[in-house]
């Protein structure tokens, strides 16, 4: 059963607050599922839709259109490893596949105890401090394979 | 050298608004305050400031388009900044918020406009965490909310996170993204600057063009247009990115040769290598060779040496790129970045990347190259949205000035073929 905290209600008020038209709070409402539970499941669909009245069929049109959310569950570390023209002529690609063996999930996934998901990402927007990566909120610049050692193997 | 954006960039502090305020941070305001909505716009269009997001329209003369008397109008600064080489716009967001707010401001009070939506990419969660403090901190100063500082302007600002999407960096797929739809592109026109967001009139400026503006009002737009080039005023931000020894993003005046900025601000190209093609403008801009790091740093010059200014990425191969190699990474993101609207775009970027995928595993073949051509002319303006060209521009350059790149895979073939 997918049910909203209080705190969560309390971020939506001021979320829908925002905006003249409340379906304009879709993409804040399904952020923050996604940031609370990992994905966003069918349950959590309905109950945004009911919130903004919107239908379940409607919002996930919407929220498949984005690559950022997720409908199955995710590692609780999702890491996006760009592979863009600037990482990639700074060598992503071969970090890349070393991170992918790290973890034993070649060319990405999750990993099987779900700590880790690995996915190839798109420019990310820290092309000057490539190769790159961001693990959840935060970005991993001018990487080396022993730079990725030590932030894999801090990360609690 | 003149510093509008990064004069205290690296200061300790700056994005909290006690620092930005004791360097002079927010004093435009009053200045702006003091003259009549119309009076800024006018300065702006004297300022010769052009939009920094990738298409260089005039700021002024945009906002000179808004639907006259119709309100409520909106705001939405375009923090989505997707364009691959692209990262100036987050350090901005990162280090100094207050100008960023300082600026939108200053916007809305020449365009009256009481509502602002700062759009941001999702990956951008930090930056928006650090813009909701600084906006949190603005209100607290009285710089945002009702009557701001007695000037009668009433502002409430917002930040939007976005969720992975390039598309949604083109203005009117921005739109439809902040109203919590697909984010697709619109029919054009109605411009936003007539039926915008919720079908009002609205200005949509990039981070970098908003945050010109406070300087402009402080300094005058005389010293603006003094700075740079006959068409092209004032600095621009330039992500230098790849094969440079210093990447970074760098604050350079209009008409900077680009020799400049690759070799003294960024230090040279790695291992003292030798300089093979850059990418002038961002992912979407054609590539040039080597033979044209002369050209200077402005919207004309770049134009006339074949490409463009675009969003001011400027990404730099040395002589150990297969250019096939380069811009089969960039097919595949048009590809995956295509929102599947029109068909040109949709089928086209998927069947350009396949050919090159081919031409770069050695199976391909001169009609291979000539496909591509042929699908890039099918596709240059012909798709709905301005992504199609993009898609079209790595392409096309990278085969008119580095055809041997394609041909060494493809007598790899032949060779190969020979032999086996
Ligand atoms: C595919 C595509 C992606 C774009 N991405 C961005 C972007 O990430 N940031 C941006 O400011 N402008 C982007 N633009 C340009 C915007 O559509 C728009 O011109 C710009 O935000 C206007 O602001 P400006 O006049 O201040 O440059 C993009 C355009 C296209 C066609
Ligand atoms: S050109 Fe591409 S991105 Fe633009 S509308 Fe068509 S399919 Fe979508
Ligand atoms: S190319 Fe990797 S962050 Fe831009």
């Amino acid at each position: 059963m997918f049910i909203f905290t209080q705190e969560d209600e309390n971020k939506i008020d001021k979320i829908v607050k925002k905006y003249p038209v409340k379906q304009s709070a879709l993409l804040p409402l399904l952020t923050l599922v996604q940031r609370r539970d990992g994905y966003v499941s069918p349950e959590a669909m309905r109950a945004i839709g009911e919130k903004l009245e919107l239908s379940p069929g409607y919002v996930q049109s919407v929220m498949s259109f984005y690559t950022m959310y997720h409908s199955e569950p995710t590692g609780k570390y999702i890491i996006l490893f760009c592979h863009n023209i600037s990482c990639q002529l700074n060598g992503a690609d071969d970090l890349f596949a070393y991170t992918g063996e790290k973890l034993g999930v070649n060319g990405g996934g999750t990993t099987e105890d779900k700590k880790f998901t690995l996915h190839k990402e798109e420019c990310l927007a820290a092309c000057c401090g490539a190769p790159m990566m961001r693990i959840n909120d935060t970005f991993y610049e001018n990487l080396t394979k022993e730079k990725i050692d030590k932030i894999l193997d801090s990360l609690p | 050298m003149t510093q509008i954006l990064f004069k205290n960039i690296d200061m300790e502090g700056l994005n909290s608004i006690d620092v930005y305020e004791s360097q002079g941070g927010y004093k435009s305001l009053e200045k702006a305050f003091a003259k009549k909505p119309d009076e800024i716009i006018e300065m702006v269009k004297a300022s010769g400031l052009r939009g920094r997001g990738g298409a260089g329209f005039p700021a002024g003369l945009k906002w000179s388009f808004l639907a006259k008397d119709v309100f409520p109008r909106y705001l939405a600064c375009n923090a989505d900044e997707s364009e691959p080489g692209t990262c100036k716009d987050r350090e901005l967001l990162e280090k100094t918020p207050h100008l960023l707010i300082e600026g939108i401001i200053i916007t809305c009070y020449a365009c009256r406009i009481e509502t602002g939506y700062i759009y941001l990419r999702g990956e951008f969660q930090h930056a928006s965490d650090l813009m909701d403090q600084a906006i949190e901190e603005a209100y607290a100063k009285g710089y945002l909310g009702k009557n701001i500082m007695g000037s009668g302007l009433n502002l409430e600002l917002y930040t939007h996170l976005g969720a992975g999407a390039y598309i949604c960096g083109e203005e009117s797929a921005l739109l439809n993204s902040l109203e919590g739809m697909r984010g697709e592109p619109r029919l054009k026109p109605p411009f936003p600057a007539v039926e915008g967001l919720y079908g009002k009139p609205t200005v949509i400026n990039n981070v970098e063009t908003l945050c010109v503006v406070p300087w402009i009002i402080n300094e005058g737009p005389e010293k603006h247009s003094a700075l740079g080039t006959e068409k092209s005023k004032g600095t621009k931000l330039v992500s230098v990115s790849g094969h440079v020894k210093k990447p970074g993003n760098y604050e350079v005046v209009m008409g900077t040769p680009i020799r400049e900025i690759i070799y003294d601000m960024a230090g040279g190209i790695r291992n003292d290598n030798q300089l093979k093609a850059y990418i002038p403008g961002g992912s979407s801009t054609p590539m040039l060779p080597a033979s044209k790091v002369d050209v200077l740093y402005d919207y004309e010059s770049i134009q006339a040496a074949g490409s463009m200014l675009g969003s001011g990425a400027l990404i730099v191969m040395d002589h150990t790129v297969n250019v096939v190699e380069a811009t089969l990474r960039l097919a595949y993101f048009y590809m995956h970045e295509s929102c599947g609207k029109c068909t040109p775009c949709r089928e086209g970027t998927r069947w350009m990347w396949q050919l090159l995928n081919q031409i770069q595993e050695g199976t391909g073949t001169n009609e291979h190259v000539d496909k591509l051509l042929d699908i890039s002319d099918n596709m240059s303006f012909k798709c709905f949205c301005p992504l199609g060209d993009a898609a079209v521009a790595p392409i096309v350059s990278g085969i008119q000035h580095f055809r041997s790149d394609y041909d060494e895979l493809i007598k790899k073939l032949t060779t190969d073929t020979v032999a086996g």
